[in-house]
């Protein structure tokens, strides 16, 4: 067996006194996929940063290919082949994709002047390591952010290195975008290169990496080989919670549908949309993005128009023309991207928690219910377990299940009646996850109508009455949840077989 | 071809021909050499300021300050030549202003390099600093510029003459100075690491630092170069003047960035070019210098520059919102 | 314009108005004390204090606009074109349409359809502005800059540059009074507007709507909110301010030109941002802008009674309390920065 390029012991770590890592080692061997998982605040962003020398630990031991050291710094990680790759990928979009990847060379050779020609030529020899076809002379700003994650790998090859940290890497990519990374990783693989991966998604652990570590609130909790994982056991050892597998049997679903829509067309994005959704049904839209589900649910909210096409709310042709006017209709939208289109991130929960209801909560003439305001921040940060110490605290501090639960919030505080949920628990911990569930199968019990658009397979089967599966725009199979498979949904979203 | 309608500068040069040619047929005179030489001669000073001021937008901030610095710079270095009664070469003049500039520039490179502070924030409040002195502590008021500067001013390179209307124009050697000033800043920005390091900074700040740029050095260069280019500046306006009124230049700075803009120089950073700057002030020269020539009173010259930027503006901030939409398509398919 | 850090938020989230206000506070006080120490018998008296309450109103108005319109994300540089269009075409009207040898009360009606006018003028060019901004989605910056030449531009052409100033005497003696012969009539206008915009912008849903536009105006359209209308309706506000202050400028000097207060423009932003509104939109009170109103007048009064000291020392003080104030407020935040760094990081 050869050495681990890569292994810490005992690394302790704390800030002002709270401790961030207790004593957590690490091994990974030369040329390994390694899948680093835990919740937030279990301490692996820290790890990650004590790896790169971004941080000194208070204790322990780094071993690089052997060399031993107490701690290190960024440009002594670097040197010994130490690559890590953030979640922004650290790239200019105003700049060509020959620039963005010569620019850190240059600099490393102490270059003053910048000559084209050798740009060019480091550039296209990055990109054919990975066999990754891109126009180099392109702005970055109009490629999409898998092409950018593949510039940020490019980059972080040129530098010689031997161990690649990637955080969350899937977190902004579509399945196929997936897959070819997958694949770019692999060939990394073999060319010795080792991987470490940092995920909280059980699926992609379980496809590309060979071993495991899992750290829970600073501390080891286990590691080994991925074969031997399951799901089960995985969801314990992040939570520290048992979570039994179940399918969601809705209890109360009233007959008559309260939202129909018919023919729904917007030229080039969807056609031909047509459903119906009654009152405790929660429905699944899934497919991959592009599919048109981001739109479809846009269009039920008034952000985009349809050009062809009915809605029909509680039996009652309606034309939604603004968001506006959805809210009014009792429709309530969770967007995909929280950060962007959710939040409001330097102002306080409270004020992100009535945005939505601030008609309600304030007089005619539009004057603020400053107490009716506080009590119902408060009514729902009790309800749904918000951790957070103060409502006037920016919203922005609070962790992204929390967060999600705070936007969450906002719609429930309205008088709803259809609520879409569009990729709800990306980005956000196991434990809020499953809260995030648990509450939903609730108000879908109480009699809310739920549509909830996902590409998380598993986070469907278990959480949907009845699955649409999206594919170019059109619905090609309506499946029954109990009936069906990850697999079989995979080869619908996809078309290939 | 289709990289080319995503940027403004063949929209600002098709506008320029456009405006040429509806004015010379309404007047006949655009294209004569006298009149030529006039829009030459108008546009020096604007063009030396939009340089540094294109180089300040593209790494992500605004500077208003740059013509309380030349202001400054040229009146103090005024007075000490007529005090010191020099009268040697003019390239101590720009010596001194240039110099002068850097240390004004130097304040604004370290509040806003070392302990980042917002750009333009921080040039409103030192273009005060500045002007205050320059009325206060100097109490400055228009005067008479030395005899090397005067000299330095009737210098001329050639002489264009109207033969319809027996009117004559001089191209003042200050010309070029802009043109060194135009190479010397095309070479910077895109031969040399200190002038793709401004780019990087104003595309991403953060990545910039990530990727081993000296953000701070970077910005202090920058900032410095300003003054010195808007010291160098001052000098050329008054010597073309042979009169040094201080205030001449204040207030300049707002249609400069508006030039600025109009050249396709983004407002967010990172995006920006010297054709695309000094085309924008050409524009603008055009516009104030021919208003006349089309039988428009000066009153109402403002009106035009105000629809202009507007409207400028407006075709600049559809193609961001086009190119925007082009790519949060593919983005959606994404995120 | 920098990105906003994560330690600002915390700055500004700790009731970080409280402690701005408050640093505020003491610096007004500060101010006065000195100044009143400095010169006892000039800058303390009844005399002075009249003499600065007639002085900020039409500037402290206009900084009250451009903040509103600095909370939104943008901002308004064309306050001071608008006020001087809107004074003007007041002015050409009681001009042009008065009969010589008037008495007072046949000149009122003509006064108050003046005054309506000059109004009208100001929301007509706020909406100009704001319509730019909302539906054409020109950056403020820009879409101001170029109505600022526009309006000043119009101002110019329409009077040739010639200052109006053959107004009806009795604008100028209303436009002066004073109540109990102390507190000057544009004082108390500026009095109401503070109260009214300040109420505004901390009670109502309007008022939250503006702050959180300004922070995420994405959010804010998927939150319900209607961008286009909110961001007008705030330049139109603007825009109205601004023709007050331009009527109280024109009752001051008893004449309107186009080029009066052009220095405003810069001051009213530096006022603003000293008042703590965040140049990048979300955050400010008029509290704040209101005080740092004070205090610049204090600064300028106090100046103006040192004779040796010039009044152009008036921008260089200004320009050095700006900067020292970022300084102040940078320095502040690396220290909480490292705070929140440290508690976010076992979260």
């Amino acid at each position: 067996m050869t050495a681990p390029i890569l292994k810490v012991e005992g690394i302790t770590k704390s800030f002002g006194g709270v401790q961030a890592l207790r004593g957590v080692s690490l091994e990974i061997g030369s040329g390994e996929i390694h899948c680093l998982a835990g919740e937030n605040g279990s301490g692996k962003s820290t790890l990650i940063k004590v790896i790169s020398g971004v941080y000194e630990p208070d204790a322990g031991r780094i071993e690089i290919n052997g060399q031993q050291f107490s701690h290190l710094n960024p440009k002594e990680a670097i040197g010994l082949g130490i690559q890590v790759i953030y979640q922004d990928f650290s790239v200019f979009p105003n700049l060509t994709v020959m620039e963005n990847l010569a620019l850190n060379m240059e600099l490393m050779d102490n270059r003053k002047l910048m000559n084209y020609r050798r740009a060019r030529a480091i550039a296209s020899n990055a990109i054919s390591q990975i066999g990754f076809d891109v126009d180099l002379d392109e702005r970055v700003e109009n490629l999409t952010v898998a092409d950018r994650q593949l510039i940020a790998i490019c980059r972080a090859l040129l530098q010689e290195a031997k161990l690649i940290i990637m955080d969350e890497p899937t977190s902004a990519l579509t399945k196929k975008e997936v897959k070819a990374l997958f694949a770019v990783i692999k060939r990394l693989q073999s060319r010795g290169l080792s991987i470490l991966f940092v995920s909280h998604k059980l699926d992609e652990v379980f496809e590309i990496s060979e071993r495991y570590t899992i750290l829970r609130s600073g501390e080891n909790v286990a590691s080994g080989n991925t074969e031997e994982l399951d799901r089960k056991t995985f969801a314990f050892h992040m939570t520290g919670r048992e979570f039994a597998d179940e399918y969601y049997k809705p209890a109360g679903v009233k007959g008559k549908p309260v939202l129909s829509v018919r023919g729904l067309t917007l030229r080039g994005v969807y056609s031909d949309i047509s459903f119906d959704l009654a009152p405790g049904e929660i429905l699944g839209i899934t497919g991959l993005l592009g599919s048109g589900r981001t739109e479809l649910a846009e269009t039920l909210f008034g952000i985009l128009q349809p050009d062809s096409g009915g809605i029909e709310i509680d039996g009652r042709a309606v034309k939604i023309r603004n968001v506006k006017s959805a809210i009014r209709r009792g429709i309530g939208y969770l967007p995909s991207d929280r950060l962007t289109e959710g939040l409001f991130q330097p102002q306080a929960v409270d004020r992100n928690l009535v945005i939505t209801t601030l008609d309600r909560l304030s007089s005619r003439l539009g004057f603020l219910r400053r107490k009716a305001i506080a009590e119902t921040a408060m009514q729902w940060i009790d309800r749904l377990s918000i951790a957070v110490r103060s409502p006037t605290l920016p919203v922005r501090t609070l962790s992204g299940g929390n967060q999600q639960k705070v936007v969450l919030a906002r719609w429930l505080a309205n008088d709803l009646s259809i609520l879409i949920l569009n990729g709800p628990t990306v980005g956000v911990d196991i434990g809020s996850k499953y809260d995030i569930h648990a509450l939903m199968r609730k108000l879908a019990a109480d009699g809310l109508a739920i549509i909830i658009i996902s590409d998380d397979l598993p986070e469907v089967l278990a959480c949907a009455s009845r699955i649409l599966v999206m594919r170019d725009g059109v619905f090609v199979r309506e499946l029954d949840p109990s009936a069906t498979t990850e697999s079989k949904l995979s080869e619908l979203s996809t078309g290939i077989a | 071809m289709g990289r080319m309608t995503k940027r403004s500068e063949p929209y600002i040069l098709a506008a320029i021909v456009v405006l040429s040619l509806l004015i010379q047929a309404r007047s006949g005179q655009f294209f004569s050499g006298n009149n030529l030489v006039d829009l030459a001669r108008s546009l020096i000073v604007p063009a030396l300021f939009s340089i540094g001021c294109m180089m300040v937008i593209v790494s992500g901030g605004i500077d208003v300050s740059f013509t309380a610095i030349a202001s400054l710079a040229m009146y103090v270095t005024d007075r000490l030549l007529l005090a010191s009664q020099y009268s040697g070469n003019v390239i101590l003049a720009y010596a001194i202003s240039a110099g002068l500039g850097l240390l004004m520039g130097a304040l604004n490179g370290f509040l806003i390099g070392f302990l980042r502070l917002p750009t333009f924030v921080v040039t409103l409040g030192t273009s005060s600093l500045f002007t205050g002195l320059m009325f206060g502590a100097f109490s400055a008021s228009a005067s008479d510029v030395p005899p090397s500067i005067a000299r330095h001013g009737k210098e001329i390179l050639f002489t264009a003459t109207n033969p319809k209307l027996g009117l004559t124009s001089n191209m003042p050697s200050q010309i070029l100075i802009l043109i060194a000033v135009l190479l010397f800043a095309f070479f910077l920005l895109r031969y040399t690491m200190l002038g793709r390091g401004i780019y990087a900074v104003g595309g991403d700040e953060t990545a910039a630092e990530r990727a081993g740029f000296n953000v701070r050095g970077i910005k202090m260069f920058l900032y410095c170069f300003v003054g010195v280019l808007a010291g160098i500046t001052g000098i050329a306006r008054i010597s073309m003047m042979s009169y040094a009124d201080p205030s001449t230049m204040l207030g300049m700075e707002m249609t400069v960035i508006a030039a600025v803009v109009l050249g396709g120089t983004r407002v967010t950073g990172g995006v920006g070019t010297l054709v695309g700057t000094i085309s924008g002030v050409a524009l603008m020269t055009i516009l104030s210098n021919s208003l006349i020539l089309i039988g428009i009173p000066t009153y109402w010259s403002r009106v035009f520059t105000g629809a202009v930027i507007i409207v400028g503006t407006g075709v600049t901030a559809h193609q961001i919102r086009s190119t925007r939409r082009r790519h949060t398509q593919s983005q959606k398919a994404t995120v | 314009m920098t990105a906003d850090k994560p330690a600002d938020s915390v700055r500004r989230a700790r009731g970080a108005h409280d402690p701005n206000l408050l640093r505020l506070l003491v610096m007004l006080v500060f101010v006065f004390l000195l100044m009143t120490v400095l010169r006892p018998h000039q800058f303390a008296t009844m005399t002075n204090f009249n003499s600065m309450m007639r002085q900020f109103p039409e500037y402290g108005i206009m900084a009250i606009g451009i903040s509103l319109t600095m909370i939104t994300g943008g901002i308004d540089l064309g306050v001071v074109g608008t006020a001087n269009l809107s004074a003007i075409i007041a002015a050409k009207f009681l001009i042009g349409s008065v009969p010589q040898g008037s008495t007072p009360a046949q000149v009122v009606p003509y006064l108050i359809i003046a005054v309506l006018l000059s109004l009208s003028v100001g929301l007509a060019c706020g909406t100009i502005a704001g319509t730019l901004i909302s539906h054409f989605n020109i950056p403020a910056i820009l879409a101001t800059l170029g109505t600022q030449q526009l309006f000043t531009g119009i101002a110019i052409g329409i009077t040739s540059g010639r200052p109006q100033s053959r107004l009806p005497l009795l604008y100028s003696r209303i436009g002066n009074t004073e109540f109990f012969r102390f507190v000057p009539l544009s004082f108390v206008i500026f009095s109401a507007v503070a109260v009214g915009v300040g109420l505004m912008l901390s009670r109502t849903r309007f008022g939250t709507s503006m702050y959180m536009i300004g922070t995420n105006p994405r959010a804010a359209r998927y939150a319900g909110l209607n961008n286009t209308t909110i961001i007008l309706r705030t330049y139109m506000i603007s825009g109205l301010l601004s023709s007050v202050a331009g009527l109280i400028m024109m009752a001051r000097a008893n004449s309107a030109k186009a080029d009066y207060g052009a220095p405003y423009t810069l001051q009213c932003v530096l006022i603003a941002v000293l008042g703590g509104i965040d140049p990048n939109g979300g955050f400010g009170t008029i509290a704040g802008v209101t005080m740092a109103i004070l205090i610049l007048q204090f600064l300028s009064s106090g100046l103006n009674m040192f004779n040796n000291i010039s009044n152009f020392y008036r921008d260089v003080i200004w320009g050095g309390v700006l900067i020292l104030v970022l300084v102040f407020n940078r320095l502040l935040s690396w220290r909480n920065e490292r705070r929140a760094v440290r508690k976010s990081m076992v979260k």
